[in-house]
């Protein structure tokens, strides 16, 4: 038998007994890391945390609002307050609120997800639109087109979207809430050059334009779709896979992350165009009231949604290219960037979330419809 | 799937197939430009390109982008799940090989089948997987709830996730090395009476040990660089929940490229002195493979 040298057993009883030691720390540490993401404050202090669980786009702007307000607080109650983000597509940011991540606001796109928690979850209560003004949605945005430098292609409006030569960047229905209000605003456009106003939606009378006007609108959004390479899961990576990957002509963007892009990569490479109509974009604000409850952290979280419409608020909304709902407050030169445009709304187009969520992007809605045709191709 | 168990039997046949094959000169020297211009083309120049944009900025940048707090967070919580998943993946994959290896037992096909499934399923699913399980919807999700646990979104499930994706590397590296050795000096060992404990510690270990640590190795370079598993049940929380990989993504998806490729090049030195200590253990394996091969 070839017996080993004691040497080598003594090592290997000290690499074995180094293992057990880092796996009993390490689940210490574990456990440690657990109890201090529970409870608010393990070592009993008077500081506060909130966690934002929050879209894409709004990275920038939280960074700032959260500075701000911890500042606010600290100098209005002594406390210190300390927040963190959580970005993502918006769908997907709803699912993990549902699934356990546990948010003391959240901050998303669009009303519809707010409401799916609500529904799915039971976290925050079916009123929460009531709950702040203006729907709880303190700062606007809509839907404009980033084209290439010098706009190659010639895209002014959304009709030209669909000429032959045109690739459109747009992200996933699916999980995005950008690409929703990308999508609904697209559907829109063609609803008010059919029937020129959107009222005749809900007249008994011209029932025939009406159905002639939706099925026009599903056969540009299915040329739309056709013309659109890649989806991705979130705004942002729609955004990525544009600007630095490079791909596709236009990108339907959120205007205030089409000012962002311009403002980061300079309006050297790509710029924004603005078309003749678009969609109001409303995205929404909640506290979560299972979680603010349990981790008694209330009175902090609806103290900084309330601030997001104060002036401070508002003018760092308008400073990171959100459209304040309060004007009086914000600089004239922030506001001078907005270009005017017609705005429609999603009530006025579709008859709210809930019912273009289920007509459009549910499973088995007129998405899947007009998008499925382009699995099958090769 | 005998993943590093046909590198050391590469090595050892090397000399003897250069002899029987006789091939031309000129063919052998394109062969090897092939691969040396694969080699270039699809690893070195991506690791030159890693470290190019790393220091765009200069060297300051680089340095404030790795001592940020977010970033130091991320290296912490990386570091903590690979030394949880590690040991546990490594006192695992060494009792899964030395049963499937030194016993005979009903099952033991569909064992060796179980352990490589990590292999075979998307980290997506293994991670949704956790979510089912643990999440606030999921089955064990109102209990842990009720109880004040948190396991998806924090760090526990994110150990979890590693755990998963690298359960197979340790058992993967040692069960066709132990094959290779086969019973018979512990059969050797139970007849001069040693115990099994005594007969693990001072026969099975010693003849296992580079190839165990080759496994170690592999599997924390894994654990370490792991993205789909981790990320599905992360919940993306700055400064908390958030891995060298993840950051690495939120950096650049905040237009910060310098920072985000600083970031990476720490993936990145890992993974080169991950296959330093690889080459070297290969090496060891290759040597200990050889004098079992020469015993009689």
């Amino acid at each position: 038998m070839n017996s080993p040298s004691p040497s080598s057993v003594v090592i290997l009883r000290f690499s074995l007994g180094l293992v057990l030691g880092v796996l009993i720390v390490s689940s210490v540490l574990t456990g440690c890391d657990r109890s201090n993401s529970v409870a608010t404050d393990p070592r009993g202090t008077k500081a506060l945390s909130l966690l934002n669980v929050s879209y894409d786009p709004t990275r920038e702007l939280y960074a700032e609002v959260n500075r701000q307000f911890s500042a606010h607080w600290r100098a209005t109650t002594g406390q210190e307050v300390s927040i963190r983000m959580s970005h993502g597509g918006s769908g997907k940011q709803a699912r993990a609120v549902i699934d356990g991540l546990e948010a003391d606001v959240v901050t998303l796109a669009l009303a519809y997800d707010i409401d799916s928690i609500a529904l799915h979850s039971g976290l925050i209560a079916p009123d929460w639109q009531h709950r702040f003004p203006h729907n709880s949605a303190p700062y606007t945005s809509t839907i404009v087109f980033l084209v290439r430098k010098g706009n190659p292609k010639g895209i002014k409006d959304w009709g030209d979207l669909v000429k032959p030569d045109v690739a459109v960047i747009t992200p996933n229905p699916k999980s995005s809430g950008g690409a929703r209000w990308n999508y609904l605003a697209a559907w829109g456009y063609v609803l008010k050059r059919e029937l020129g106003d959107l009222k005749k939606l809900r007249e008994p009378k011209p029932a025939e334009d009406v159905a002639n006007a939706q099925l026009k609108a599903r056969q540009f959004l299915t040329e739309l779709f056709r013309r659109v390479p890649v989806l991705d899961s979130g705004a942002r990576g729609a955004t990525m896979t544009f600007v630095q990957r490079g791909i596709g002509d236009v990108l339907l963007s959120w205007e205030n992350e089409a000012f962002l892009a311009v403002h980061e990569l300079g309006k050297d490479q790509i710029e924004i165009i603005v078309p003749s109509i678009s969609i109001l974009a409303e995205p929404s604000v909640a506290v979560v009231d299972t979680v603010v409850d349990r981790r008694g952290t209330r009175q902090v979280a609806e103290a900084y949604l309330q601030y997001l419409y104060s002036p401070a608020g508002q003018a760092a909304a308008a400073q990171h290219f959100y459209r304040p709902r309060d004007a009086s407050a914000v600089p004239v030169e922030l506001l001078r960037r907005f270009p005017k445009l017609e705005l429609f709304t999603v009530d006025e187009a579709f008859g709210g979330w809930q019912k273009a969520q289920r007509e459009h992007f549910d499973d088995g809605g007129v998405f899947d419809a007009i998008s499925k045709p382009r699995l099958s191709e090769p | 799937m005998l993943i590093g168990g046909g590198v050391p039997s590469a090595l050892t046949g090397f000399s003897a197939s250069s002899a029987v094959t006789a091939e031309r000169p000129v063919v052998r020297w394109a062969l090897i430009g092939v691969a040396i211009v694969f080699l270039g083309l699809f690893l070195v120049i991506p690791l030159i390109a890693v470290f190019l944009q790393a220091f765009e900025k200069g060297i300051a940048a680089y340095f404030r982008a790795l001592l940020d707090p977010d970033t130091q967070s991320a290296v912490r919580l990386t570091l903590l799940v690979a030394a949880v998943a590690v040991p546990l993946n490594t006192v695992f994959g060494v009792v899964a090989a030395w049963a499937i290896t030194k016993f005979e037992f009903a099952g033991k096909n569909a064992l060796i089948t179980l352990i490589d499934l990590p292999f075979s399923i998307s980290p997506v699913v293994a991670g949704l997987v956790f979510v089912f399980l643990f999440g606030r919807q999921g089955w064990l999700g109102p209990w842990l709830e009720a109880h004040g646990v948190r396991v998806i979104f924090a760090v526990p499930g994110m150990v979890l996730a590693t755990v998963f994706v690298t359960f197979p590397f340790v058992a993967r590296e040692l069960i066709p090395l132990m094959k290779a050795q086969g019973t018979e000096e512990e059969e050797a060992a139970r007849l001069l009476g040693a115990s099994g404990w005594q007969t693990f510690w001072r026969v099975t270990l010693p003849n296992i040990k580079w190839g165990l640590l080759y496994g170690i190795v592999l599997c924390n370079g894994r654990a370490m660089g792991e993205f789909g598993a981790v990320s599905v049940v992360s919940g993306h929380v700055r400064g908390q929940t958030n891995t060298i990989p993840l950051h690495v993504e939120i950096l650049y998806n905040e237009y910060n490229v310098a920072a985000a490729f600083a970031v990476a090049s720490l993936l990145a030195t890992l993974a080169l002195a991950t296959l330093a200590l690889k080459s070297l253990l290969e090496w060891k394996v290759a040597r200990q493979l050889a004098e079992t091969d020469a015993k009689p």
